[in-house]
Protein backbone atom coordinates (compact mmCIF):
# COMPACT_ATOMS: atom_id res chain seq x y z
CA UNK A 1 0.00 0.00 0.00
CA UNK A 2 2.85 2.55 1.19
CA UNK A 3 4.24 1.54 -2.21
CA UNK A 4 0.89 2.21 -4.43
CA UNK A 5 0.61 5.89 -2.47
CA UNK A 6 3.81 6.41 -3.45
CA UNK A 7 2.72 5.89 -7.30
CA UNK A 8 4.38 2.10 -7.34
CA UNK A 9 1.17 0.98 -10.10
CA UNK A 10 2.10 -1.93 -10.22
CA UNK A 11 2.75 -2.87 -6.83
CA UNK A 12 -0.60 -1.52 -5.98
CA UNK A 13 -3.08 -3.75 -8.77
CA UNK A 14 -0.70 -6.26 -6.91
CA UNK A 15 -2.35 -5.64 -3.81
CA UNK A 16 -5.66 -4.98 -4.81
CA UNK A 17 -5.68 -8.33 -6.73
CA UNK A 18 -4.24 -10.20 -3.37
CA UNK A 19 -7.35 -8.52 -1.17
CA UNK A 20 -10.06 -9.29 -3.84
CA UNK A 21 -10.42 -13.24 -2.86
CA UNK A 22 -10.30 -11.89 1.19
CA UNK A 23 -13.04 -8.94 0.19
CA UNK A 24 -15.15 -11.47 -1.58
CA UNK A 25 -15.25 -14.40 1.21
CA UNK A 26 -16.05 -11.10 3.95
CA UNK A 27 -19.04 -9.90 1.50
CA UNK A 28 -20.45 -13.84 0.96
CA UNK A 29 -20.48 -14.10 4.80
CA UNK A 30 -21.76 -10.92 5.69
CA UNK A 31 -24.73 -11.38 3.26
CA UNK A 32 -25.45 -14.53 3.88
CA UNK A 33 -25.78 -13.83 7.86
CA UNK A 34 -28.07 -11.28 6.72
CA UNK A 35 -30.09 -13.52 4.77
CA UNK A 36 -29.54 -12.37 1.46
CA UNK A 37 -28.11 -13.53 -1.60
CA UNK A 38 -24.60 -13.89 -2.80
CA UNK A 39 -25.35 -12.68 -6.29
CA UNK A 40 -24.78 -8.91 -4.80
CA UNK A 41 -21.25 -10.22 -3.43
CA UNK A 42 -19.46 -9.10 -6.62
CA UNK A 43 -21.28 -5.34 -6.50
CA UNK A 44 -19.97 -5.13 -2.73
CA UNK A 45 -16.33 -6.28 -3.84
CA UNK A 46 -15.99 -3.33 -6.33
CA UNK A 47 -17.63 -0.78 -4.16
CA UNK A 48 -15.50 -1.78 -1.80
CA UNK A 49 -12.04 -1.70 -3.89
CA UNK A 50 -13.44 1.95 -5.09
CA UNK A 51 -13.92 3.29 -1.97
CA UNK A 52 -10.11 1.84 -0.91
CA UNK A 53 -8.69 3.63 -3.92
CA UNK A 54 -10.69 6.90 -3.41
CA UNK A 55 -9.80 7.15 0.33
CA UNK A 56 -6.48 5.22 0.51
CA UNK A 57 -4.83 9.11 1.68
CA UNK A 58 -7.26 8.33 4.86
CA UNK A 59 -4.79 5.39 6.06
CA UNK A 60 -2.14 6.42 8.66
CA UNK A 61 0.85 5.17 7.06
CA UNK A 62 2.61 4.54 10.02
CA UNK A 63 -0.60 2.83 11.20
CA UNK A 64 -1.01 -1.09 10.78
CA UNK A 65 -3.25 -1.42 7.59
CA UNK A 66 -5.22 -4.38 9.00
CA UNK A 67 -7.59 -1.70 11.38
CA UNK A 68 -8.20 0.41 8.31
CA UNK A 69 -9.04 -2.18 5.84
CA UNK A 70 -11.56 -3.65 8.17
CA UNK A 71 -12.89 -0.35 9.44
CA UNK A 72 -13.44 0.46 5.12
CA UNK A 73 -14.84 -3.22 4.22
CA UNK A 74 -17.44 -3.08 7.50
CA UNK A 75 -18.45 0.62 6.59
CA UNK A 76 -19.55 -0.91 3.20
CA UNK A 77 -21.22 -3.97 4.25
CA UNK A 78 -23.21 -1.97 6.44
CA UNK A 79 -23.79 0.32 3.82
CA UNK A 80 -24.74 -2.43 0.88
CA UNK A 81 -27.24 -4.07 3.52
CA UNK A 82 -28.72 -0.79 4.47
CA UNK A 83 -29.70 -0.15 0.64
CA UNK A 84 -31.14 -3.53 0.02
CA UNK A 85 -33.00 -3.63 3.10
CA UNK A 86 -34.93 -0.61 1.72
CA UNK A 87 -34.94 -2.39 -1.68
CA UNK A 88 -36.82 -5.19 -0.45
CA UNK A 89 -39.38 -2.57 1.29
CA UNK A 90 -40.42 -0.93 -1.79
CA UNK A 91 -44.67 -1.78 -1.94
CA UNK A 92 -45.70 -4.25 -4.26
CA UNK A 93 -47.46 -1.61 -6.81
CA UNK A 94 -43.35 -0.39 -7.85
CA UNK A 95 -42.99 -4.25 -8.61
CA UNK A 96 -45.56 -4.45 -10.70
CA UNK A 97 -44.67 -2.10 -13.19
CA UNK A 98 -41.17 -3.93 -13.44
CA UNK A 99 -42.39 -6.91 -13.53
CA UNK A 100 -44.74 -6.16 -16.40
CA UNK A 101 -41.94 -4.10 -18.05
CA UNK A 102 -40.13 -7.84 -18.34
CA UNK A 103 -36.57 -6.35 -17.70
CA UNK A 104 -36.38 -6.85 -13.78
CA UNK A 105 -34.46 -10.59 -14.69
CA UNK A 106 -31.63 -8.93 -16.74
CA UNK A 107 -31.11 -5.60 -14.56
CA UNK A 108 -30.82 -8.05 -11.62
CA UNK A 109 -28.06 -9.48 -13.35
CA UNK A 110 -25.80 -6.67 -14.50
CA UNK A 111 -23.75 -5.67 -12.06
CA UNK A 112 -23.82 -1.99 -10.46
CA UNK A 113 -20.67 -0.38 -11.58
CA UNK A 114 -21.78 -1.19 -14.96
CA UNK A 115 -25.46 0.46 -14.79
CA UNK A 116 -23.45 3.47 -12.90
CA UNK A 117 -20.91 3.54 -15.74
CA UNK A 118 -23.80 4.03 -18.71
CA UNK A 119 -24.54 7.13 -16.45
CA UNK A 120 -21.33 9.17 -16.89
CA UNK A 121 -20.77 11.77 -19.00
CA UNK A 122 -19.22 10.61 -22.15
CA UNK A 123 -15.50 11.55 -21.78
CA UNK A 124 -14.87 9.97 -18.47
CA UNK A 125 -16.93 6.71 -19.85
CA UNK A 126 -14.65 6.28 -22.81
CA UNK A 127 -11.46 6.77 -20.62
CA UNK A 128 -12.54 4.70 -17.83
CA UNK A 129 -13.69 1.88 -20.19
CA UNK A 130 -10.68 1.78 -22.05
CA UNK A 131 -8.73 1.43 -19.35
CA UNK A 132 -10.69 -0.98 -17.19
CA UNK A 133 -12.22 -3.15 -20.05
CA UNK A 134 -9.89 -2.73 -22.83
CA UNK A 135 -6.55 -3.12 -21.01
CA UNK A 136 -4.97 0.34 -22.52
CA UNK A 137 -2.29 2.12 -20.74
CA UNK A 138 -2.68 5.78 -19.93
CA UNK A 139 -0.67 6.58 -23.00
CA UNK A 140 -2.56 4.24 -25.08
CA UNK A 141 -5.94 5.79 -23.90
CA UNK A 142 -4.72 8.90 -24.49
CA UNK A 143 -3.52 8.55 -27.72
CA UNK A 144 -7.06 6.45 -29.00
CA UNK A 145 -9.05 8.88 -27.90
CA UNK A 146 -6.81 11.79 -29.09
CA UNK A 147 -6.59 13.49 -25.66
CA UNK A 148 -3.41 14.89 -23.73
CA UNK A 149 -2.20 12.14 -20.86
CA UNK A 150 -2.80 14.36 -18.40
CA UNK A 151 -6.67 14.72 -19.35
CA UNK A 152 -7.08 10.49 -19.34
CA UNK A 153 -5.95 10.99 -16.08
CA UNK A 154 -8.05 13.63 -15.02
CA UNK A 155 -11.02 12.23 -16.69
CA UNK A 156 -10.32 8.77 -15.16
CA UNK A 157 -9.96 9.76 -11.82
CA UNK A 158 -13.24 11.51 -11.99
CA UNK A 159 -14.97 9.29 -13.55
CA UNK A 160 -13.95 6.74 -10.62
CA UNK A 161 -14.37 9.16 -8.25
CA UNK A 162 -18.18 9.49 -10.10
CA UNK A 163 -18.99 5.97 -9.87
CA UNK A 164 -18.60 5.60 -6.17
CA UNK A 165 -20.62 8.51 -5.63
CA UNK A 166 -23.46 7.14 -7.79
CA UNK A 167 -22.66 3.93 -6.05
CA UNK A 168 -23.45 5.62 -2.78
CA UNK A 169 -26.10 7.63 -3.56
CA UNK A 170 -28.57 4.79 -4.87
CA UNK A 171 -31.43 3.89 -3.35
CA UNK A 172 -31.85 6.97 -0.98
CA UNK B 1 -17.31 -4.75 -15.53
CA UNK B 2 -15.24 -7.64 -14.26
CA UNK B 3 -13.54 -6.99 -10.92
CA UNK B 4 -10.04 -7.80 -12.55
CA UNK B 5 -11.29 -4.60 -15.04
CA UNK B 6 -11.69 -2.17 -12.41
CA UNK B 7 -8.88 -3.07 -10.73
CA UNK B 8 -6.75 -2.02 -13.48
CA UNK B 9 -8.44 1.16 -14.12
CA UNK B 10 -7.74 1.75 -10.19
CA UNK B 11 -3.63 0.96 -10.20
CA UNK B 12 -3.87 3.22 -13.56
CA UNK B 13 -5.19 5.98 -11.68
CA UNK B 14 -2.33 5.92 -8.28
CA UNK B 15 -0.90 8.74 -9.57
CA UNK B 16 -3.52 11.24 -8.42
CA UNK B 17 -3.22 11.76 -4.66
CA UNK B 18 -5.02 13.37 -2.33
CA UNK B 19 -4.02 14.98 0.75
CA UNK B 20 -3.84 12.83 3.92
CA UNK B 21 -6.50 14.26 6.52
CA UNK B 22 -4.74 16.04 9.35
CA UNK B 23 -2.93 18.30 5.90
CA UNK B 24 -6.49 18.99 4.70
CA UNK B 25 -7.72 20.01 7.72
CA UNK B 26 -4.85 22.64 8.28
CA UNK B 27 -5.18 23.85 4.72
CA UNK B 28 -9.26 24.30 4.93
CA UNK B 29 -8.76 25.94 7.89
CA UNK B 30 -6.29 28.69 6.66
CA UNK B 31 -9.09 30.49 4.94
CA UNK B 32 -11.76 29.06 7.82
CA UNK B 33 -10.16 30.96 10.34
CA UNK B 34 -9.21 34.08 8.36
CA UNK B 35 -12.62 34.35 7.86
CA UNK B 36 -13.56 34.27 10.94
CA UNK B 37 -10.76 36.64 12.40
CA UNK B 38 -11.90 38.76 9.91
CA UNK B 39 -15.62 38.72 10.75
CA UNK B 40 -14.26 39.35 13.97
CA UNK B 41 -12.47 42.83 14.10
CA UNK B 42 -14.61 44.13 11.46
CA UNK B 43 -18.01 43.45 13.44
CA UNK B 44 -17.15 42.65 17.03
CA UNK B 45 -13.45 44.07 17.80
CA UNK B 46 -11.67 43.51 21.12
CA UNK B 47 -13.25 44.25 24.27
CA UNK B 48 -11.71 47.49 25.69
CA UNK B 49 -8.82 47.05 28.03
CA UNK B 50 -8.39 43.10 27.25
CA UNK B 51 -4.53 43.31 27.40
CA UNK B 52 -4.81 44.83 31.17
CA UNK B 53 -7.54 42.97 32.16
CA UNK B 54 -5.87 39.30 31.03
CA UNK B 55 -4.55 38.69 34.57
CA UNK B 56 -8.10 38.50 36.09
CA UNK B 57 -8.81 35.09 36.64
CA UNK B 58 -12.23 34.59 35.43
CA UNK B 59 -11.35 36.06 32.00
CA UNK B 60 -8.00 33.88 31.67
CA UNK B 61 -10.24 30.75 32.45
CA UNK B 62 -12.86 31.51 29.99
CA UNK B 63 -9.68 31.91 27.29
CA UNK B 64 -8.31 28.77 28.22
CA UNK B 65 -11.43 26.77 28.44
CA UNK B 66 -12.52 27.73 24.75
CA UNK B 67 -8.88 27.69 23.71
CA UNK B 68 -8.41 23.73 24.96
CA UNK B 69 -11.70 22.90 23.55
CA UNK B 70 -10.60 23.89 20.33
CA UNK B 71 -7.08 22.12 20.76
CA UNK B 72 -8.56 18.95 21.76
CA UNK B 73 -11.40 18.69 19.55
CA UNK B 74 -9.18 19.92 16.82
CA UNK B 75 -7.29 17.10 17.14
CA UNK B 76 -10.68 14.64 17.43
CA UNK B 77 -11.45 16.29 13.77
CA UNK B 78 -8.07 15.26 12.27
CA UNK B 79 -8.43 11.60 13.74
CA UNK B 80 -12.30 11.02 13.08
CA UNK B 81 -11.49 10.89 9.19
CA UNK B 82 -9.02 7.84 9.36
CA UNK B 83 -10.84 4.62 9.59
CA UNK B 84 -9.99 1.95 12.06
CA UNK B 85 -8.02 5.05 14.66
CA UNK B 86 -8.77 4.77 17.92
CA UNK B 87 -10.54 7.92 18.95
CA UNK B 88 -11.95 6.80 22.28
CA UNK B 89 -9.13 7.88 23.94
CA UNK B 90 -9.16 11.56 22.15
CA UNK B 91 -13.05 11.50 23.36
CA UNK B 92 -11.74 10.84 26.85
CA UNK B 93 -9.27 13.68 26.86
CA UNK B 94 -11.64 15.99 25.24
CA UNK B 95 -13.64 15.35 29.08
CA UNK B 96 -11.31 17.23 30.50
CA UNK B 97 -12.72 20.59 29.19
CA UNK B 98 -15.90 20.11 30.82
CA UNK B 99 -14.24 18.85 34.33
CA UNK B 100 -12.41 22.48 34.12
CA UNK B 101 -15.90 24.20 33.86
CA UNK B 102 -17.27 22.04 36.79
CA UNK B 103 -14.21 23.03 38.96
CA UNK B 104 -14.80 26.95 37.41
CA UNK B 105 -18.25 26.66 38.20
CA UNK B 106 -17.87 25.27 41.84
CA UNK B 107 -14.61 27.74 42.59
CA UNK B 108 -17.42 31.06 41.11
CA UNK B 109 -20.50 29.53 43.60
CA UNK B 110 -18.23 29.60 46.76
CA UNK B 111 -16.74 33.10 45.36
CA UNK B 112 -20.05 34.98 44.93
CA UNK B 113 -22.93 35.38 47.46
CA UNK B 114 -25.76 33.34 46.29
CA UNK B 115 -28.01 36.34 45.68
CA UNK B 116 -25.87 37.50 42.68
CA UNK B 117 -25.91 33.86 41.34
CA UNK B 118 -28.77 34.72 39.11
CA UNK B 119 -27.25 37.75 38.19
CA UNK B 120 -23.88 36.69 37.09
CA UNK B 121 -25.51 33.35 34.67
CA UNK B 122 -27.85 35.73 32.96
CA UNK B 123 -25.09 38.13 32.35
CA UNK B 124 -25.87 41.26 30.27
CA UNK B 125 -25.42 40.48 26.33
CA UNK B 126 -26.27 36.44 26.66
CA UNK B 127 -29.03 36.43 23.00
CA UNK B 128 -26.00 38.32 21.57
CA UNK B 129 -23.54 35.50 22.72
CA UNK B 130 -25.99 33.09 21.00
CA UNK B 131 -26.16 34.57 18.03
CA UNK B 132 -22.49 35.74 17.16
CA UNK B 133 -20.63 32.15 18.48
CA UNK B 134 -22.50 30.31 15.39
CA UNK B 135 -22.40 33.52 13.25
CA UNK B 136 -18.40 33.38 13.59
CA UNK B 137 -18.50 29.53 13.74
CA UNK B 138 -20.05 29.08 9.90
CA UNK B 139 -16.62 29.47 7.80
CA UNK B 140 -14.42 27.07 10.13
CA UNK B 141 -17.60 24.85 9.95
CA UNK B 142 -17.67 24.86 6.25
CA UNK B 143 -13.88 24.19 6.29
CA UNK B 144 -13.87 21.58 8.83
CA UNK B 145 -16.48 19.77 6.68
CA UNK B 146 -14.52 20.22 3.41
CA UNK B 147 -11.42 18.80 5.11
CA UNK B 148 -13.63 15.34 6.57
CA UNK B 149 -14.72 15.13 2.68
CA UNK B 150 -11.28 14.00 1.89
CA UNK B 151 -10.94 11.47 4.36
CA UNK B 152 -13.29 8.53 5.31
CA UNK B 153 -15.40 8.77 8.92
CA UNK B 154 -17.01 5.50 9.62
CA UNK B 155 -20.03 7.53 11.30
CA UNK B 156 -20.85 10.55 8.89
CA UNK B 157 -23.28 12.53 11.85
CA UNK B 158 -20.64 12.01 14.87
CA UNK B 159 -18.01 13.20 12.26
CA UNK B 160 -20.19 16.25 11.70
CA UNK B 161 -20.63 17.38 15.40
CA UNK B 162 -17.01 16.92 15.92
CA UNK B 163 -16.65 19.09 13.35
CA UNK B 164 -19.19 21.25 14.43
CA UNK B 165 -17.85 21.00 18.12
CA UNK B 166 -14.58 22.59 16.67
CA UNK B 167 -15.66 25.31 15.03
CA UNK B 168 -18.17 26.32 17.75
CA UNK B 169 -14.61 25.92 20.25
CA UNK B 170 -12.90 28.51 17.89
CA UNK B 171 -15.35 30.98 16.92
CA UNK B 172 -16.02 30.76 21.32
CA UNK B 173 -12.58 31.65 21.46
CA UNK B 174 -12.51 34.57 19.59
CA UNK B 175 -15.98 35.38 20.76
CA UNK B 176 -14.34 35.49 24.13
CA UNK B 177 -12.08 38.53 23.44
CA UNK B 178 -14.80 40.48 22.82
CA UNK B 179 -17.69 39.45 25.28
CA UNK B 180 -17.80 41.36 28.71
CA UNK B 181 -19.72 38.70 30.61
CA UNK B 182 -16.30 36.50 32.15
CA UNK B 183 -18.23 34.51 34.85
CA UNK B 184 -18.12 31.43 34.30
CA UNK B 185 -21.58 30.58 34.91
CA UNK B 186 -22.97 32.55 32.21
CA UNK B 187 -19.98 30.91 30.31
CA UNK B 188 -21.43 27.35 31.08
CA UNK B 189 -24.87 28.26 30.39
CA UNK B 190 -24.89 30.49 26.98
CA UNK B 191 -20.87 29.50 25.40
CA UNK B 192 -22.19 25.82 25.93
CA UNK B 193 -25.14 26.36 24.34
CA UNK B 194 -24.07 28.27 21.48
CA UNK B 195 -21.37 25.77 21.07
CA UNK B 196 -24.32 22.88 20.88
CA UNK B 197 -25.81 24.71 18.13
CA UNK B 198 -23.20 24.61 16.20
CA UNK B 199 -22.26 21.01 16.61
CA UNK B 200 -26.06 20.07 16.11
CA UNK B 201 -25.79 22.19 12.44
CA UNK B 202 -22.27 20.34 12.05
CA UNK B 203 -24.10 16.73 12.63
CA UNK B 204 -26.70 17.37 10.55
CA UNK B 205 -24.53 18.77 8.21
CA UNK B 206 -22.51 15.51 7.84
CA UNK B 207 -24.56 12.87 7.79
CA UNK B 208 -25.69 14.40 4.54
CA UNK B 209 -22.16 15.62 2.81
CA UNK B 210 -19.90 13.08 4.78
CA UNK B 211 -21.51 9.85 3.61
CA UNK B 212 -19.11 7.77 1.10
Amino acid sequence: MRAGNAGDADCYRRLLLQLTPVLRAVARRGLASAGMADTDAEDVVQETLLAIHLKRQSWDEDAPIGPWLRAIARHKMIDTLRRRGRRIDVPLDDFAEVLAGGESEPTMLVADVDRHLECLPAGQRKVVRAVAVDGASIGEAAARLSMTKGAVRVALHRGLAALAAKLNGEGT
Amino acid sequence: MKTGDLIRALAADSEVHAMPPGGALVLALIPGVAIALGLHFAVLGLRPHLFTLLGEPRLLCKLCLTFSLAALSGALVSRIGRPGADIGRMTLLLAIVPALLVAAILAELLAVPAAEWGQRLIGSNAMFCLKTIPFLAAAPLVAALLALRQGAPEHPALAGAAAGLFAGAISAHLYATHCPDDSPLFVAAWYTLAIGIVAAVGAVAGSRCLRW
